[in-house]
Order: C-alpha cells, then structure tokens, then sequence
C-alpha cells in the first residue's frame, strides 16, 4: 500500500466523501430513472397511450 | 406617471387603513436587536462595538419578514389581473410598489434606529453612519425582496421561500452596508459600492419581478 | 419545385435534435458509452495521480492527493451553474420543453458537487491551513452558490404546474447569475478587509507538469460524470412528463 504521510486520514476521508456522494447521485439517478419507466409501464398496461401514438395499437 | 403616484398613494392608503402592519415591523425590529444583549451579554463596550451590526441584521429580517404581502393581497383580491392591463406597462406598477413598500417598511425601521441605538449603547456618530448606511442599503433590499416577493406570489406556501431565497443574494448589501461604519464618510469605496448596488437593483429589479409576475399570474 | 412548396417547412437541424423524442432516440445509445468512458478516465486518473505523480509538493505537502478532487469539484460547482443559465436562456427565449428538463435536473447535481467541494476543501484547509472552515474568499462564496443552488431546488419543488415552474426558476436562475460576480467581489473585498494576513495559498503559481496531467484527466472525468448523470436525467425528465400526462389523461377519461 502507498504511504500518504501523516494526513492518511484526512485524504482517505476527502477521497470516501467524494466517493459516497459520487455513489449515491449514480444509485439516485437510476433509481429515478427505474421508478419513472415503472410508473410508464404500468400506465400503458392499464391501455392509457399518448394521443400521438395513435388510436389503436 | 399619475398611475404610478395612484399605485403608490393606494398602497400607502391600504396600509394605513389596516394599520398595524408597520408597527408590527418596528416592534419586530426593536426586539430582535433587543434579544442580542440577552445572547451576547450586557457588556457595554463589547454591545457598542457590535452595534452597526446587530442593527443591520435586525432591519435585514425585517425586510425578509415583510415581503410576502407585497404582492400577496393584489394576487387574492384580483388587483393583479387589472394591474396587469393597466395603463402603465407592469414593470412600473411593479417600481410603484416597491417605493410603497420601501416607505412602509424601510422608513419605519429607519426611524426606529435611535432607540435601538440608544439600547446598544452606540454613539451618535456611529449612529448617524448605521442610518446613513441603511438609508443607502434598504433600497436594494427592497429591490431583490421584491424579486422575491414576484417569483413566489402563485405559491400558497410561498411565505417561507422568498426569504431564503433572496438571503444569499443579499449578502453583498450587509457586506458593504456594515463595511462602510467607521470608514471615513464620502470618501469609503463601501458606500461608493453599497449605493451602486441599489442604483443598480432598483433600476433592474421591476424587470425581472415583472416578468416573473406575468409567468406566474397567468 | 411545386412539390417543394406544398412540403411544411423543415425545421432546422437544432430543433430536431433538440425535440424531446428525438433528443432520446439520438442519445440513448450514448448514455453507456459515456459511463463507460466515465469509469475509464477516473481509473486513468487515479492511476496517475497515486502511481506517477509525486505524493507531496512543498506548498501542500502530503495533503497534495485532495487536490484532484478538490479542484473538479470546485469547477462542477461553477459549471453546471453554467450550464443552468443556459437552460434558463433556453427556457426563456425559445420556450423550449428540453431546457426546463435539463435545468431541473441539473440542480441537485449542482448542489451535490457543491457540498462536496466544500467537504473536500474543509478536510484539506485542517492540515494546512489548521481549521476546517475559513472565512476565505472562495470557501464563502462556494457557500453562497450552495444556498442558492438549495434555493432553487426548493422553488422547483414548491410549484406543481411545471410549465410555470420552469419559467420562474428561470427567471430566478438568471437574478443569481447576475449577482454571482458581485457576490464574488464583495466576499472577497471583505475577507481582504478583515484578514489582511494572507494564507498559505492552496494552488502552487507554477503547477509541476506530472501533477497537472492528473490533475486535468480527473476534471474530465468528474465533467464526463456530470453529463452522463444529467443525461440519463433529462431521459428521466421526459418520461416522467409523458407519464404525468397520461396519467392525467388517464383520470380524465375515467371522469369522463
């Protein structure tokens, strides 16, 4: 392992902070993202679809 | 420009009607700089010192306090819908009541510094720059409340949000506002700045918080 | 020549890249790519930055590694406060449903990179300058641009029309930016007035070319990540109003 001198600990919170955060907007993100096509698919499920996709399937 | 005097008499005239609103206000201020001492202990040299800026952060909530009601009762009442059709194009009605409430708020706090100047133990030449200060300052607080006010008016719990809003954007006017206590009268860049600042906002502020009030209203 | 005249007028290239059905089919096939490309430039970077640069210099000493993601950090915080005047420009004058989209999904990106760059410079003012909040010029103005970032999510989440609320944030988004610089001076203009002391400055005057390269590849990487998670959020943007129309729709025609 290299050895980042005496603020080892500051470095390694800074770079644990940046990575959690970073994580967590990439889970969030998708997350949404995941939440939203549900929701999309449950509603053309239920036979609701855009009017500019036509009348009939 | 006979609109613009009607707006701002109407205002005035509804707030004196009601009564209250800029007592409300004064108390509101005279209390929030007389619970510092409370906070920072009774310490007389040490209150006087902090004065200039115990008073600028009292009339600083005060004029956040104060901001949802300038465009709030026009919005419920219907006055805004004829405001909008008005003779004068929007961004002057919007100028007009930014005068009326800097009158109905500004003034009133100006006028009640002396008491809190008293309370804090300040001396009259620092007192005489706080007022000078705010004097110059109060308008672009108005300003940027007033862009406040218009972004949140179709918001029914819009009360809370303008004033976090328009807090960060107001920084500069606190930071030049107490800068400019104890420098050299005339001569200090902090008023050069503090007064730029509310020419600057005043003369664009009635556009933004029209047009944010046309999007908002219709 | 008659048939040509009798055709609708074509809409020019930016508009039909930019209308929303479009904008997804054309960069759906670029959302892995990128991640993929993301993931790739942050191993290349730390790679050089832990591997092949030096791990201390004389005016930082060993608290040198922060400085790759402290500085990326610190840029996103300007730059997607960037991008948002854009969008707000786009929102504005051209009325257009992509800009609100990719506005309000740059928020809290925003504001994440924000706090991270205060975090990351808190933690690295500790060992150099020995606390973790100063007063300093840009530290004060990055929280600024926090609350107004915070401020802005808040407005967002405050309307639930959101034609309107696109607009008004727009309108706000706009105020901010103009006032950002006046921030920035008068902060600074204050800090000088308050600590004519200077600190130990956080970036060298002259960066060692070995440190700069990293340096560069990881505010690509951090930039790369920005728009990959802004772009999987405009898709998100776009389906969420499709889905909120149809779900009116929907309840209209069980009214009906």
């Amino acid at each position: 392992m290299i050895d980042l001198g005496p603020h080892t600990s500051y470095i390694l919170t800074a770079y644990a902070g940046v990575t959690l955060v970073s994580l967590g907007l990439i889970v969030w993100v998708i997350m949404q993202n995941r939440s939203v096509k549900a929701r999309l698919a449950a509603l053309e499920a239920q036979g609701v679809r855009r009017r500019s996709a036509g009348p009939t399937a | 420009m006979s609109a613009f005097f009607a707006i701002v008499g109407r205002d005035l005239k509804l707030a004196a009607r009601l009564g209250g609103d800029a007592l409300t206000l004064v108390l509101f201020f005279v209390m929030v700089g007389a619970v510092m001492p409370f906070a920072i202990g009774p310490d007389r040299v040490l209150l006087a010192q902090l004065a200039p800026g115990i008073i600028w952060i009292a009339a600083f909530l005060s004029m956040l306090l104060g901001l949802d009601r300038l465009f709030r009762a026009d919005e419920d009442d219907g006055s805004m819908l004829l405001f909008r059709h008005a003779v004068i194009p929007l961004e002057a009605v919007v100028a007009a009541k930014m005068l009326a409430h800097w009158l109905l708020t500004a003034v009133p706090v100006l006028v009640a510094t002396p008491l809190l100047a008293v309370m804090l133990s300040m001396d009259g030449t620092s007192w005489g720059e706080t007022a000078l200060a705010l004097l110059l300052g109060t308008p672009a607080l108005t300003a940027f409340g007033t862009i406040g006010a218009a972004v949140t008016v179709s918001l029914k719990r819009g009360g809370l949000l303008a004033p976090v809003l328009i807090l960060p954007l107001a920084i500069p006017v606190l930071i030049f506002g107490v800068a400019m206590i104890g420098a050299p009268v005339g001569s200090s860049a902090a008023m050069l700045f503090l007064s730029a600042l509310s020419l600057v906002s005043v003369a664009f502020c009635p556009f933004a918080a029209a047009l944010a009030l046309r999007v908002g209203t219709e | 020549m008659t048939e040509l005249a009798t055709q609708p007028k074509q809409p020019n290239w930016f508009s039909r890249l930019a209308h929303p059905g479009n904008f997804m089919a054309w960069t759906r096939p670029l959302i892995m790519p990128l991640a993929v490309l993301t993931a790739l430039a942050f191993v290349t970077g730390l790679w050089l930055a832990f591997f092949r640069a030096p791990l201390e210099t004389e005016n930082v000493g060993t608290t040198l590694p922060i400085l790759y993601i402290h500085v990326p950090t610190a840029w996103l915080s300007q730059f997607i406060y960037g991008a948002m005047f854009a969008a707000a420009l786009g929102t504005l004058v051209w009325r257009h449903p992509l800009a609100d989209v990719a506005a309000r999904a740059a928020a809290p990106l925003g504001a994440a990179f924000t706090v991270l760059a205060l975090f990351t410079g808190a933690l690295w003012g500790r060992p150099t300058w020995g606390t973790f909040w100063e007063w300093d010029g840009r530290m004060t103005s990055t929280l600024i641009l926090l609350f107004i970032y915070l401020g802005i999510i808040a407005l967002w989440r405050a309307f639930d029309d959101q034609l309107k609320a696109a607009r008004i944030v727009a309108i706000f988004t706009l105020v901010g930016s103009v006032n950002i610089p006046i921030i920035k001076f008068s902060v600074d203009w204050w800090n000088t007035l308050h600590q004519p002391a200077t600190l130990i400055t956080s970036t060298g005057p002259r960066m060692a070319p070995e440190i700069f390269l990293p340096l560069m590849v990881m505010l690509v990487s951090f930039t790369l990540l920005f728009v990959t998670l802004e772009l999987v959020s405009i898709h998100t943007g776009i389906l969420k109003r499709r889905a909120d129309s149809l779900s009116r729709q929907a309840a209209m025609g069980s009214a009906a």
